[in-house]
């Protein structure tokens, strides 16, 4: 394997979670619901999955317990924020805080513990495809589960009759309530689904990135998760791009840095930022497209008057 | 389609003793009212007469306190929108229900049955909007259609749900005369097809063209019953609003005075992509005349304003001028002291901040107008509550401005109180040049009346006073002069004696006669 796939496939590895993390919120945040406690349902993932894993010695019951955590601890978002209507940014913020405390409580036990890597699985025939082969066909399931996740939820947002219905709730509650649509429960579910992303993404990187524990390991990816969903105008497709773009220049200017490139190492580190952010922009320049993308009721709180 | 044999007489909906409370305040209080099969039923009244609250009670939108209905004889707990479908009712709302993200056949096919595919109704709704002459794209997006294509989407989603009833809310209110008479021609077929129609409005001239019976409401009860053909426009306003509603003239004023505000060949571009761009706008207010503006919503009215007031300065000093010194460049401050005023078209969040009181929105607009009078200690720049509040109290009394206390928040005013205080915030200026951006919108007829009494007065006493207005009634109540505003271009100004209805019509289309019919077939 030479060193160009070696770096391709570390980027993959490394935009796995950053994807799996933004498509959840957007689908949040197409429900008209701002979810900030990303990096506090991620970094819940990851412990849980971490601590299942190590108890049964199965990771495939890790990244089920990973799952779960995000959704339940979204679930206690969706109750303060949707029926107790509480502020959703400083709710957010709070499920952050209350995700990396909690997180580093119950893993205080599991630090320092080797961990099981997820293992590969293998397609045949397929696999043995040269350079494409052992990068994509020779993954593990939280992979596959990206991709397959991004087609899913392409589809299910602009083709299928329930994807609709969450975009109209997300453009105008009050339409949609007076349609008869159920605007609390869509919310709720989509808060839910976002949680089992963020979870599984926080799975990804206690199993495959660096399988093991350590406290805090989510090192802010939540919250690239939740700015991409915004330069990526709410489409699946460029969430995917600037997915990994982001993970492609932070892992070509940890090489870059490793070989001595003369060039300040802040600025080396800053690049992924910034890159992502100008090709983000660039693609979401029409705005009138990113008009009709944005969920215009994006963070206002929902109260049916009966 | 209502069921063959269904008895004449017996109605079609029946609602009984009715009553919705918010708190303790009754919005419907005790309302009895029936709808025949194959008839349009007017129901009257004022805004906050508690029209939309009980229609939403018809829909399922909000669940009534007490009282009963009765659909085709049967009593009916109408739980939901979706409930109110099934039963066979439709419903067309004032401030639509649309998604603007959303395409055409995406916002018709929520309301529907969720076993049709996308690519169906798209055809049907494309082939019933043609059958009843009211033709959409299913492809286009919402937010790029005109207000009357929204209407259209609305009536025609109701109209694939078969309905028996269909609700219209204040349905001509945003459209134009030729608009409204094709609505007319359509509602005339429900009619003939067994249909009934609810027909909400506060516009007595159409009600009393179209509609077979009517229920008036007044403060959430039911004042009067009637077929509006053998009332007289004055006796179903009576019913409306209980008393007489004073009658405004612009006579007395003229277009003889020097010229104190005038824009030439304004142009500005959109700042927004659904926002409409200005193009070569020339008018002339002359001291002593009201000059209304006329044009349906979204035609460029709001950015007409904002150029003119100086909240988004143009590029050039020269294009505005007040009282002949150029300001294009000048922000509003700047404009006001020279003694002109402005009366923006929101009330809430725009002229006023709703959570602060009275005296304090008063504050917000003349610091710098009444600097002397309001604020003192040099530079720090304190506010005089006193004067302040003084100044308050006078502009109430003046308006008649009715409050629940001495300096209550501006959100606590009914629209109609509020508008009367914001307009009378700048006539208390005495300002020689006065804009206002749909001064009775959503006001109540007394309020209305008050208002636009108010503006003639001003331009008697020698001001120049713009108007832009949708309300044709309005304008002809108050201007010297007319001009229409369609898709960011101004017609000639014609004296008002000089148009009729027809003609405004025409204009607001953008049939612009000797000038710019050439211009408008290209903008199409």
């Amino acid at each position: 394997m030479g060193i160009f796939e070696a770096i391709l496939l570390t980027v993959i590895t490394a935009a796995t979670p950053l994807v799996l993390a933004a498509l959840g919120e957007l689908v949040t945040e197409r429900s008209g619901v701002l979810n900030l406690g990303v990096e506090g349902m991620m970094v819940m993932g990851a412990a849980c999955a971490f601590i299942a894993t190590q108890q049964t010695g199965s990771p495939y019951i890790g990244i089920l317990a990973g799952i779960a955590s995000g959704a339940v601890f979204s679930l206690l978002f969706g109750f303060l924020t949707l029926t107790l209507v509480a502020n959703q940014v400083a709710t957010g913020l709070a499920l952050t805080i209350l995700g990396l405390g909690v997180s580093g409580m119950i893993g205080e036990a599991y630090v320092g513990q080797s961990g099981i890597k997820l293992p590969q699985i293998v397609f045949p025939i397929l696999s043995d495809i040269p350079f494409i082969g052992p990068l994509l066909f020779r993954q593990d399931l939280i992979f596959y589960l990206s991709i397959a996740l991004v087609i899913g939820v392409q589809w299910f947002l602009f083709r299928s009759r329930a994807g609709l219905k969450l975009r109209s709730v997300g453009d105008s509650h009050s339409s949609a309530h007076a349609l008869g649509i159920n605007v609390i429960r869509t919310r709720y579910l989509a808060v839910m689904f976002g949680g089992g992303c963020a979870g599984l993404a926080g799975a990804q990187l206690s199993l495959v990135y660096t399988p093991q524990w350590v406290e805090n390991m989510s090192a802010g990816r939540g919250w690239i998760a939740l700015a991409l969903v915004v330069f990526a105008s709410w489409r699946p497709w460029r969430v995917v791009i600037g997915g990994y773009l982001f993970g492609a220049v932070s892992i070509s200017q940890l090489y870059a840095q490793a070989f001595g490139v003369g060039i300040p190492s802040q600025f080396l580190s800053a690049l992924p930022y910034l890159a992502t952010i100008v090709v983000l922009i660039l693609i979401s320049h029409n705005r009138r497209m990113t008009l009709i993308n944005t969920p215009a009721s994006l963070g206002k709180p929902f109260v049916p008057d009966r | 389609m209502p069921a063959e044999g269904e008895s004449a007489n017996s109605p079609l909906l029946a609602v009984g003793n009715l009553t919705k409370l918010f708190g303790a305040f009754a919005a419907c209080n005790g309302i009895d009212l029936d709808i025949r099969a194959g008839e349009i039923h007017a129901l009257l009244g004022e805004n906050g007469a508690g029209k939309s609250t009980l229609v939403k009670m018809l829909f399922g939108v909000l669940s009534p306190s007490s009282g009963q209905i009765l659909w085709q004889g049967q009593p009916v707990q109408i739980s939901s929108p979706s409930a109110a479908r099934k039963l066979g009712i439709g419903m067309v709302f004032q401030h639509f229900s649309l998604f603007e993200a959303l395409t055409v056949a995406e916002n018709i096919a929520l309301s529907m049955d969720p076993g049709v595919s996308l690519s169906r109704i798209a055809k049907e709704a494309s082939d019933l909007s043609h059958a009843y002459g009211l033709p959409l794209d299913p492809n286009a997006h919402v937010a790029d259609l005109s207000v009357g294509e929204r209407q259209r989407i609305e009536i025609v989603r109701a109209l694939l749900q078969n309905p028996k009833l269909i609700i219209l809310d204040e349905p001509t209110s945003v459209l134009t005369p030729q608009e409204a008479d094709r609505l007319f021609e359509t509602l005339g077929k429900l009619k003939a097809e067994g249909r009934s129609v609810l027909y909400i409005s506060h516009r007595l001239e159409e009600v009393q063209r179209i509609c077979d019976r009517a229920t008036v409401l007044r403060h959430g009860k039911v004042t009067g019953a009637c077929d509006p053909r053998k009332e007289t426009p004055s006796s179903l306003a009576r019913m409306m609003v209980g008393s007489d509603v004073a009658h405004v003239s612009a006579e007395g004023t003229n277009t003889k005075g020097a010229i104190k505000l005038e824009a030439r060949h304004l142009s500005a571009g959109a700042r927004t992509p659904f926002a409409v761009s200005l193009k070569n706008i020339c008018l002339k207010v002359h001291a002593g005349e009201v000059l209304a503006i006329a044009g349906v919503a979204g035609n460029g009215q709001g950015e007409l304003f904002d150029a003119l007031s100086g909240e988004y300065p143009v590029e050039s000093d020269d294009v505005i001028r007040i009282a002949d010194k150029p300001v294009g460049t000048r922000g509003i401050n700047t404009r006001r002291l020279m003694g002109a005023g402005f009366v923006p078209e929101e009330r809430h969040g725009h002229a006023a901040v709703s959570a602060l009181s009275l005296s304090d929105n008063l504050v917000l607009a003349r610091s710098q107008s009444d600097r002397r009078a309001f604020l003192g200690g040099g530079v720090l720049g304190l506010i005089r509550q006193d004067a302040v509040k003084m100044a308050a109290k006078r502009i109430s009394e003046a308006m008649d401005v009715r409050k629940s206390g001495e300096n209550p928040a501006a959100g606590s005013l009914s629209g109609g109180n509020l508008q009367k205080f914001i307009v009378g915030r700048e006539l208390d200026r005495q300002p020689s040049v006065l804009v206002v951006n749909q001064p009775t919108w959503g006001v109540d007829a007394g309020a209305a009346s008050r208002i636009r009494q108010a503006l003639v007065d001003l331009a008697k006493s020698g001001s120049a006073v713009l108007v832009i207005s949708q309300d044709l009634d309005e304008i002809f109540e108050v201007a010297t002069e007319i001009a229409v505003i369609s898709e960011g271009k101004l017609s000639d100004i014609y004296p008002a004696s000089e148009l009729s209805r027809e003609k405004i019509g025409l204009l607001m289309g953008g049939m612009y006669g000797k000038t710019g019919t050439a211009e408008t077939a290209h903008a199409h």
